[in-house]
């Protein structure tokens, strides 16, 4: 049975028929807030449940009670703050009660009931979500570059943002009634903002060999520079599946949402998402979210502990290699051969060899992988 | 929050004391740093398992389920 979502009740916050034209016609009068990507995508989650229970952006009880408790005001376990950040400007005239238009792309996409607006010290918020304040941490400099206020209240959604990758979104009530029309009691889910390589099919055909299904879901939208562009991993992972997973046991589809890089605090946030698609297992490899050396390897695992109340069964798999001697992927717990026979698969050295123009051993990643991202112009993120 | 619920970050309920020195023998060497941080952890776990008892409905309606597997016939998903 697919999992329960998260806080009780998958949440519904879109706009439907004659309310949602009335609305979309008060939208053009209300004061307008316009949001970039990374917010409107925020907003289509909350609104299809994905960021259940929350049924809007954060007031300040429960942006507090995240930030120094890891839970919503009501103790549900919450992790990372879902805010929306305005200039003083934007809210000089609106007050609490009142409704704004959130437009995107200069289109109306939500509409937000205006319960609290209110401040918020930058230094607070990234040293509790990011256990440092370092402006090199790609997640801390992002959010310092956020607005000085927070508007909290619940959204009604008039209209999705657009999606290039349509074709491959689904929500969460999609996927419930897919995992259960697949007959699936048990789904693990695998997050990542990479292109496959040998060690990743490795882990999830390790869940999957104790699960019934397999439900790869990467992240799409804002991510460092660096990272692979959305329709390289996309693409690397139709080939994968089509070449080398059983379709039947494996859906494939992508949510954008930003990465945060805010590795154990992350890992949560990561695994509550795929609870709200009806996943049951979740996935934590090793360093999960996190980047250069701010988390230790396996800080994730430990922060689990502390959620007894979770919802989601956490799969802790230890870092695969290719082991000479055993002559196949292995992790630690299952290989007895020395560190001399262990080749790591690094993401760091396959992105070099690819920006070498170098096909990387079949040992690391797949050929057919390889080429989707050999054949890609430009397959890295060149800039914020 | 109705006027009934407490504000701030912790508060204080009774337990018999020959229920506390049980637990904090049993407690010892586990990780667990006090009685009160691990009657939190177990009644979170005992009160999720209660909370998700209680829920039957998945929340989508028959129609709106119609719909979805049409959408994913079309995508290629079933």
């Amino acid at each position: 049975m697919v999992s329960k979502p998260h806080g009780g009740r998958l949440v519904d916050r879109i706009a439907k028929g004659r309310s949602k034209e009335r609305l979309l016609v008060e939208a053009r009068e209300m004061v307008k807030i316009h949001v970039n990507d990374s917010i409107a995508a925020d907003i289509a989650n909350i609104a299809h449940g994905v960021y259940s229970p929350l049924e809007g952006f954060m007031v300040q009880e429960d942006y507090l009670s995240v930030l120094h408790n890891m839970r919503l005001s009501n103790d549900i376990p919450w992790t990372i703050p879902i805010v929306l950040d305005a200039s003083p400007d934007e809210v000089s005239n609106v007050k609490e009660g009142d409704e704004v238009a959130l437009y995107h792309k200069g289109r109306a996409i939500a509409v937000l009931r205006i319960e609290e607006i209110y401040g918020w010290d930058k230094r607070e918020y990234v040293i509790n979500v990011f256990k440092t304040d370092d402006v090199n941490h790609p997640g801390v400099a992002k959010t310092l570059k956020r607005k000085e206020l927070f508007i909290g209240g619940q959204i009604l959604l008039l209209n999705d943002p657009p999606e290039p990758f349509e074709r491959f979104r689904l929500w969460p009530k999609e996927t419930r009634v897919l995992f259960e029309a697949r007959g699936w009691r048990t789904i693990a889910a695998f997050q990542t903002r990479n292109v496959p390589h040998l060690g990743h099919e490795y882990i999830q055909k390790a869940a999957l060999t104790f699960t019934e299904g397999l439900f790869i879901n990467p992240l799409v939208g804002w991510k460092k520079p660096g990272d692979y562009r959305d329709e390289v991993i996309v693409k690397a992972y139709q080939v994968l599946i089509e070449h080398y997973y059983p379709r039947d046991s494996v859906v494939f589809s992508v949510l954008r949402m930003e990465m945060r890089y805010a590795g154990p605090r992350e890992a949560i946030h990561h695994a509550i998402v795929r609870k709200n698609f009806g996943a049951t297992h979740f996935i934590i490899g090793r360093d999960h979210a996190g980047v250069g050396n701010y988390y230790k390897p396996y800080e994730a695992w430990d922060i689990f502990k502390e959620f007894p109340d979770l919802g989601i069964t956490p799969l802790f798999v230890h870092e695969a290699f290719y082991c000479k001697k055993c002559g196949q992927v292995v992790n630690a717990k299952i290989c007895p051969h020395s560190e001399d026979y262990r080749i790591y698969i690094s993401g760091t050295k396959i992105r070099d060899m690819i920006l070498e123009g170098e096909k990387p051993p079949k040992y690391l990643m797949r050929p057919e992988v390889a080429e989707v991202i050999l054949n890609h112009p430009n397959p890295f993120i060149k800039e914020s | 929050m109705s006027e009934n619920e407490r504000k701030g970050k912790y508060t204080t309920v009774s337990i018999p004391i020959t229920l506390y020195n049980r637990i904090k023998r049993m407690i010892d060497g586990t990780g667990f740093t006090s009685v009160s941080q691990f009657v939190t952890y177990i009644l979170r776990e005992v009160i999720a398992r209660m909370e998700e008892e209680k829920l039957k409905s998945s929340g989508i309606s028959e129609e709106e389920k119609r719909e979805i597997i049409e959408r994913l016939k079309r995508l290629g998903y079933l």
